[in-house]
Protein backbone atom coordinates (compact mmCIF):
# COMPACT_ATOMS: atom_id res chain seq x y z
CA UNK A 1 0.00 0.00 0.00
CA UNK A 2 1.26 3.46 -0.81
CA UNK A 3 2.45 6.46 1.45
CA UNK A 4 -0.49 8.43 -0.48
CA UNK A 5 -2.74 6.22 1.59
CA UNK A 6 -1.42 6.49 5.05
CA UNK A 7 -0.70 10.54 4.48
CA UNK A 8 -4.52 10.37 3.69
CA UNK A 9 -5.50 8.64 6.52
CA UNK A 10 -3.30 10.90 8.88
CA UNK A 11 -5.76 13.76 7.24
CA UNK A 12 -8.71 12.25 8.20
CA UNK A 13 -11.40 14.42 11.08
CA UNK A 14 -10.27 11.85 13.22
CA UNK A 15 -6.92 11.56 12.61
CA UNK A 16 -6.24 15.10 12.63
CA UNK A 17 -8.65 15.37 15.78
CA UNK A 18 -6.68 12.52 17.92
CA UNK A 19 -3.60 13.85 17.06
CA UNK A 20 -4.10 17.34 17.76
CA UNK A 21 -5.54 16.64 20.98
CA UNK A 22 -3.92 16.17 24.21
CA UNK A 23 -5.68 13.43 26.23
CA UNK A 24 -7.17 11.70 22.83
CA UNK A 25 -4.60 9.79 22.58
CA UNK A 26 -3.46 8.76 25.86
CA UNK A 27 -7.21 8.23 26.74
CA UNK A 28 -7.88 5.76 23.73
CA UNK A 29 -4.86 4.11 24.61
CA UNK A 30 -5.89 2.97 27.81
CA UNK A 31 -8.95 1.55 26.55
CA UNK A 32 -6.92 -0.03 24.05
CA UNK A 33 -5.43 -1.96 27.11
CA UNK A 34 -8.64 -2.90 28.60
CA UNK A 35 -9.91 -4.18 25.10
CA UNK A 36 -6.63 -6.34 25.70
CA UNK A 37 -7.33 -7.36 29.03
CA UNK A 38 -10.48 -8.31 27.98
CA UNK A 39 -9.31 -10.18 24.66
CA UNK A 40 -6.51 -11.80 25.76
CA UNK A 41 -8.97 -13.42 29.16
CA UNK A 42 -11.64 -14.87 26.59
CA UNK A 43 -8.58 -16.18 24.36
CA UNK A 44 -5.93 -17.65 27.33
CA UNK A 45 -8.99 -19.70 29.02
CA UNK A 46 -9.72 -21.34 26.03
CA UNK A 47 -6.35 -22.26 24.55
CA UNK A 48 -5.19 -22.98 28.14
CA UNK A 49 -7.32 -25.68 28.04
CA UNK A 50 -7.08 -26.41 24.48
CA UNK A 51 -3.19 -26.91 25.87
CA UNK A 52 -4.10 -28.74 29.07
CA UNK A 53 -2.81 -27.19 31.12
CA UNK A 54 -6.38 -25.25 32.85
CA UNK A 55 -9.42 -26.27 33.73
CA UNK A 56 -8.82 -29.97 32.51
CA UNK A 57 -11.94 -30.89 34.30
CA UNK A 58 -14.56 -28.69 31.67
CA UNK A 59 -15.27 -29.60 28.79
CA UNK A 60 -13.93 -27.94 25.83
CA UNK A 61 -17.22 -27.26 23.74
CA UNK A 62 -18.71 -25.35 27.06
CA UNK A 63 -15.71 -23.49 27.49
CA UNK A 64 -15.51 -22.55 23.57
CA UNK A 65 -18.97 -20.85 23.78
CA UNK A 66 -19.19 -19.39 27.28
CA UNK A 67 -16.70 -16.96 26.13
CA UNK A 68 -17.02 -16.71 22.36
CA UNK A 69 -18.84 -13.45 22.66
CA UNK A 70 -15.72 -11.44 24.95
CA UNK A 71 -13.63 -12.79 22.23
CA UNK A 72 -15.81 -10.71 20.26
CA UNK A 73 -16.48 -7.87 22.76
CA UNK A 74 -12.71 -7.69 22.92
CA UNK A 75 -11.90 -7.84 19.67
CA UNK A 76 -14.56 -4.98 19.04
CA UNK A 77 -13.06 -2.73 21.34
CA UNK A 78 -9.32 -3.11 20.09
CA UNK A 79 -10.70 -2.64 16.62
CA UNK A 80 -12.52 0.50 17.83
CA UNK A 81 -9.87 2.01 19.79
CA UNK A 82 -7.16 1.14 17.62
CA UNK A 83 -8.03 2.50 14.27
CA UNK A 84 -8.47 6.16 15.46
CA UNK A 85 -4.86 5.80 17.32
CA UNK A 86 -3.28 4.52 13.86
CA UNK A 87 -5.27 7.37 12.02
CA UNK A 88 -3.59 10.07 14.20
CA UNK A 89 -0.22 8.60 13.37
CA UNK A 90 -0.61 6.94 9.79
CA UNK A 91 2.67 7.69 8.56
CA UNK A 92 4.69 6.76 11.42
CA UNK A 93 3.01 3.61 11.25
CA UNK A 94 4.23 3.58 7.78
CA UNK A 95 7.78 3.37 8.49
CA UNK A 96 7.41 1.43 11.48
CA UNK A 97 8.29 -2.50 11.12
CA UNK A 98 6.39 -3.50 14.39
CA UNK A 99 3.14 -1.72 12.80
CA UNK A 100 3.63 -3.88 9.95
CA UNK A 101 4.01 -7.19 11.75
CA UNK A 102 0.82 -6.85 13.60
CA UNK A 103 -1.01 -5.90 10.74
CA UNK A 104 0.34 -9.18 9.16
CA UNK A 105 -0.54 -11.51 11.76
CA UNK A 106 -3.95 -10.00 12.98
CA UNK A 107 -6.06 -11.50 10.33
CA UNK A 108 -4.04 -14.77 11.19
CA UNK A 109 -5.00 -14.74 14.53
CA UNK A 110 -8.41 -13.38 13.30
CA UNK A 111 -8.94 -15.93 11.01
CA UNK A 112 -7.13 -18.80 13.16
CA UNK A 113 -9.58 -18.31 16.62
CA UNK A 114 -12.66 -17.82 13.99
CA UNK A 115 -11.54 -21.57 12.84
CA UNK A 116 -10.16 -23.27 15.83
CA UNK A 117 -13.93 -22.00 17.31
CA UNK A 118 -15.94 -23.26 14.57
CA UNK A 119 -14.85 -26.88 14.44
CA UNK A 120 -14.66 -27.59 18.28
CA UNK A 121 -18.44 -26.02 17.81
CA UNK A 122 -18.88 -28.56 15.02
CA UNK A 123 -17.24 -31.78 16.23
CA UNK A 124 -16.10 -30.98 19.94
CA UNK A 125 -12.84 -32.71 20.98
CA UNK A 126 -13.85 -34.90 23.93
CA UNK A 127 -10.52 -34.33 25.74
CA UNK A 128 -6.83 -32.81 25.52
CA UNK A 129 -4.91 -34.42 22.45
CA UNK A 130 -1.60 -33.41 20.12
CA UNK A 131 -4.48 -31.85 17.77
CA UNK A 132 -6.21 -29.46 20.86
CA UNK A 133 -2.73 -28.62 22.51
CA UNK A 134 -0.86 -27.87 18.84
CA UNK A 135 -4.02 -25.68 18.40
CA UNK A 136 -4.41 -24.11 21.58
CA UNK A 137 -0.46 -23.08 21.43
CA UNK A 138 -0.47 -21.72 17.95
CA UNK A 139 -3.31 -19.33 19.04
CA UNK A 140 -1.68 -18.23 22.25
CA UNK A 141 1.24 -17.90 19.65
CA UNK A 142 -0.10 -15.71 17.07
CA UNK A 143 -1.68 -13.41 19.44
CA UNK A 144 1.04 -12.89 21.51
CA UNK A 145 2.70 -11.54 18.31
CA UNK A 146 0.14 -9.30 17.38
CA UNK A 147 0.15 -7.66 21.10
CA UNK A 148 3.91 -7.93 21.51
CA UNK A 149 4.31 -6.00 18.27
CA UNK A 150 1.51 -4.22 19.26
CA UNK A 151 3.25 -2.86 21.98
CA UNK A 152 6.42 -1.74 20.09
CA UNK A 153 4.92 -0.46 17.86
CA UNK A 154 5.32 2.76 20.03
CA UNK A 155 9.07 2.17 21.47
CA UNK A 156 10.34 1.68 17.65
CA UNK A 157 10.33 5.40 16.15
CA UNK B 1 10.49 9.29 51.37
CA UNK B 2 11.02 11.66 49.08
CA UNK B 3 14.81 11.80 50.07
CA UNK B 4 15.05 7.92 50.07
CA UNK B 5 13.97 8.02 46.75
CA UNK B 6 16.26 10.43 45.63
CA UNK B 7 18.90 8.29 46.67
CA UNK B 8 17.42 4.88 45.40
CA UNK B 9 17.58 7.00 41.85
CA UNK B 10 20.95 7.43 42.16
CA UNK B 11 21.96 3.77 42.88
CA UNK B 12 23.35 2.62 39.98
CA UNK B 13 21.14 -0.77 38.75
CA UNK B 14 18.23 2.18 38.59
CA UNK B 15 20.57 4.55 36.70
CA UNK B 16 21.88 1.53 34.24
CA UNK B 17 17.98 0.34 33.75
CA UNK B 18 16.81 3.84 33.37
CA UNK B 19 18.89 4.82 30.58
CA UNK B 20 18.93 1.40 29.10
CA UNK B 21 18.27 1.21 25.18
CA UNK B 22 16.51 -2.10 25.41
CA UNK B 23 16.01 -3.13 28.99
CA UNK B 24 13.56 -0.83 30.21
CA UNK B 25 11.10 -1.36 27.15
CA UNK B 26 11.53 -5.13 27.53
CA UNK B 27 10.14 -5.13 31.32
CA UNK B 28 7.68 -2.59 30.24
CA UNK B 29 6.62 -4.74 27.33
CA UNK B 30 6.48 -7.57 29.82
CA UNK B 31 4.47 -5.53 32.19
CA UNK B 32 1.60 -4.54 29.29
CA UNK B 33 1.26 -8.31 28.05
CA UNK B 34 1.06 -9.66 31.17
CA UNK B 35 -2.14 -7.79 31.54
CA UNK B 36 -4.10 -10.34 29.18
CA UNK B 37 -2.94 -13.26 31.31
CA UNK B 38 -3.60 -11.34 34.58
CA UNK B 39 -6.25 -8.82 34.18
CA UNK B 40 -7.91 -10.90 31.42
CA UNK B 41 -8.35 -14.52 33.74
CA UNK B 42 -9.77 -11.88 36.60
CA UNK B 43 -12.18 -10.45 34.43
CA UNK B 44 -12.84 -14.33 33.09
CA UNK B 45 -14.08 -14.79 37.00
CA UNK B 46 -15.69 -11.41 37.68
CA UNK B 47 -17.75 -12.11 34.66
CA UNK B 48 -18.88 -15.55 36.00
CA UNK B 49 -19.70 -14.02 39.21
CA UNK B 50 -21.69 -11.65 37.11
CA UNK B 51 -23.54 -14.49 34.92
CA UNK B 52 -21.84 -12.99 31.77
CA UNK B 53 -19.27 -15.65 30.92
CA UNK B 54 -18.26 -19.20 31.68
CA UNK B 55 -21.96 -19.87 33.22
CA UNK B 56 -21.64 -23.62 33.08
CA UNK B 57 -18.60 -23.55 34.90
CA UNK B 58 -19.00 -23.37 38.75
CA UNK B 59 -17.23 -20.92 40.60
CA UNK B 60 -15.60 -23.24 42.63
CA UNK B 61 -13.60 -24.47 39.99
CA UNK B 62 -12.30 -21.33 38.66
CA UNK B 63 -11.08 -20.46 41.73
CA UNK B 64 -9.10 -23.54 42.14
CA UNK B 65 -7.95 -23.65 38.91
CA UNK B 66 -8.15 -20.50 36.95
CA UNK B 67 -7.12 -18.23 40.00
CA UNK B 68 -3.33 -19.41 40.71
CA UNK B 69 -3.02 -18.59 36.71
CA UNK B 70 -4.38 -15.00 37.75
CA UNK B 71 -1.81 -15.06 40.66
CA UNK B 72 1.34 -15.89 38.69
CA UNK B 73 0.43 -13.05 36.27
CA UNK B 74 -0.09 -10.70 39.05
CA UNK B 75 3.36 -12.08 40.85
CA UNK B 76 4.80 -11.04 37.20
CA UNK B 77 2.89 -7.65 37.30
CA UNK B 78 4.46 -6.95 40.63
CA UNK B 79 8.20 -7.93 39.39
CA UNK B 80 8.24 -5.96 36.66
CA UNK B 81 5.89 -2.93 37.95
CA UNK B 82 8.67 -2.78 41.03
CA UNK B 83 11.57 -2.81 38.31
CA UNK B 84 9.97 0.08 36.25
CA UNK B 85 9.37 2.15 39.73
CA UNK B 86 13.26 1.72 40.57
CA UNK B 87 14.14 3.10 37.18
CA UNK B 88 12.85 6.57 38.56
CA UNK B 89 11.43 6.25 41.81
CA UNK B 90 11.36 9.86 42.90
CA UNK B 91 9.88 10.82 39.70
CA UNK B 92 6.89 8.00 40.24
CA UNK B 93 6.09 9.04 43.76
CA UNK B 94 5.36 12.55 42.26
CA UNK B 95 3.18 11.29 39.77
CA UNK B 96 -0.90 11.87 39.94
CA UNK B 97 -1.45 8.38 38.03
CA UNK B 98 0.74 6.53 39.92
CA UNK B 99 -0.78 7.84 43.43
CA UNK B 100 -3.93 6.97 42.11
CA UNK B 101 -3.20 3.69 40.91
CA UNK B 102 -1.46 2.96 44.37
CA UNK B 103 -5.33 4.16 46.00
CA UNK B 104 -6.63 1.64 43.51
CA UNK B 105 -4.40 -1.00 44.06
CA UNK B 106 -5.65 -0.68 47.98
CA UNK B 107 -9.01 -0.69 46.94
CA UNK B 108 -8.73 -3.68 44.73
CA UNK B 109 -6.61 -5.44 48.06
CA UNK B 110 -9.60 -4.94 50.41
CA UNK B 111 -11.99 -5.95 47.71
CA UNK B 112 -9.95 -9.50 47.69
CA UNK B 113 -10.17 -9.51 50.88
CA UNK B 114 -13.53 -9.31 51.67
CA UNK B 115 -14.13 -11.30 48.60
CA UNK B 116 -12.04 -14.64 50.20
CA UNK B 117 -12.66 -14.33 53.53
CA UNK B 118 -16.43 -13.08 53.70
CA UNK B 119 -18.20 -14.31 50.21
CA UNK B 120 -16.20 -17.04 49.10
CA UNK B 121 -16.29 -18.79 52.28
CA UNK B 122 -20.36 -20.42 51.38
CA UNK B 123 -19.06 -21.08 47.70
CA UNK B 124 -20.47 -24.62 48.04
CA UNK B 125 -23.74 -23.34 48.36
CA UNK B 126 -23.98 -21.64 45.33
CA UNK B 127 -20.93 -22.37 43.38
CA UNK B 128 -23.35 -23.66 40.24
CA UNK B 129 -25.61 -20.88 40.52
CA UNK B 130 -25.34 -19.28 37.25
CA UNK B 131 -26.10 -15.85 39.06
CA UNK B 132 -24.24 -15.74 42.41
CA UNK B 133 -25.31 -13.87 45.04
CA UNK B 134 -25.71 -10.24 45.64
CA UNK B 135 -22.61 -9.93 47.58
CA UNK B 136 -20.40 -11.51 45.17
CA UNK B 137 -21.74 -9.53 42.49
CA UNK B 138 -20.94 -6.43 44.29
CA UNK B 139 -17.36 -7.99 44.58
CA UNK B 140 -17.37 -8.43 41.03
CA UNK B 141 -18.50 -4.97 39.27
CA UNK B 142 -16.18 -3.30 42.25
CA UNK B 143 -13.24 -5.43 40.93
CA UNK B 144 -13.76 -5.25 37.68
CA UNK B 145 -13.90 -0.93 37.97
CA UNK B 146 -10.95 -0.76 40.15
CA UNK B 147 -8.66 -3.21 37.84
CA UNK B 148 -10.32 -0.82 34.69
CA UNK B 149 -9.07 2.36 36.92
CA UNK B 150 -5.70 0.77 37.41
CA UNK B 151 -5.02 -0.08 34.25
CA UNK B 152 -5.93 3.43 32.62
CA UNK B 153 -3.73 5.45 35.46
CA UNK B 154 -0.93 2.79 34.87
CA UNK B 155 -1.20 3.51 30.86
CA UNK B 156 -1.37 7.13 32.14
CA UNK B 157 1.70 7.37 34.16
CA UNK B 158 3.59 7.77 31.01
CA UNK B 159 2.40 11.32 30.35
CA UNK B 160 3.74 14.18 32.16
CA UNK B 161 0.94 16.54 32.33
CA UNK B 162 1.03 16.77 36.71
CA UNK B 163 4.58 16.36 37.17
CA UNK B 164 6.02 18.74 39.57
CA UNK B 165 8.33 20.45 37.40
CA UNK B 166 5.84 22.10 35.14
CA UNK B 167 4.19 25.02 36.55
CA UNK B 168 2.24 26.27 37.33
CA UNK B 169 -0.23 23.85 38.04
CA UNK B 170 -3.47 24.30 40.43
CA UNK B 171 -2.89 23.80 44.10
CA UNK B 172 -5.00 20.78 44.11
CA UNK B 173 -2.68 18.98 42.05
CA UNK B 174 0.38 19.92 43.53
CA UNK B 175 -1.07 18.81 46.68
CA UNK B 176 -2.42 15.70 45.02
CA UNK B 177 0.79 14.80 43.46
CA UNK B 178 2.88 15.64 46.45
CA UNK B 179 5.15 18.46 45.01
CA UNK B 180 7.45 20.77 47.15
CA UNK B 181 6.97 24.27 45.58
CA UNK B 182 9.16 26.86 46.47
CA UNK B 183 7.83 29.86 48.03
CA UNK B 184 8.44 32.93 45.60
CA UNK B 185 11.59 35.13 47.19
CA UNK B 186 10.64 38.61 47.04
Amino acid sequence: MGLAFFQWCEGTFIGETVRTSVWLFPIIEAFHLLGLSLLGGAVLVLDLRLVGVMLGSEPIAELARSTRRWVVAGVTTMVLTGVPLFLSEAVKCYYNPSFWVKMATLPVAVAFTVAVRRQIAKEPPAATSPRTRLAGATSMLLWFTVAAAGRWIGFSS
Amino acid sequence: MLEFLQWLAGTEPSIALRESLYMWPFVESVHVLTLALFAGTAIMLDLRLLGLALRPVPVAVLTSRMLPWTRAGFAAMVVTGMLLFYANPAHYYQNVFFRIKVVLLAVVALNIWLFHSRIHRRVAEWSRDPVTPRAARIAAIVSLASWAGIVVAGRLIAYNWFDCDIQPQSDFINWIAGCVIQPPTQ
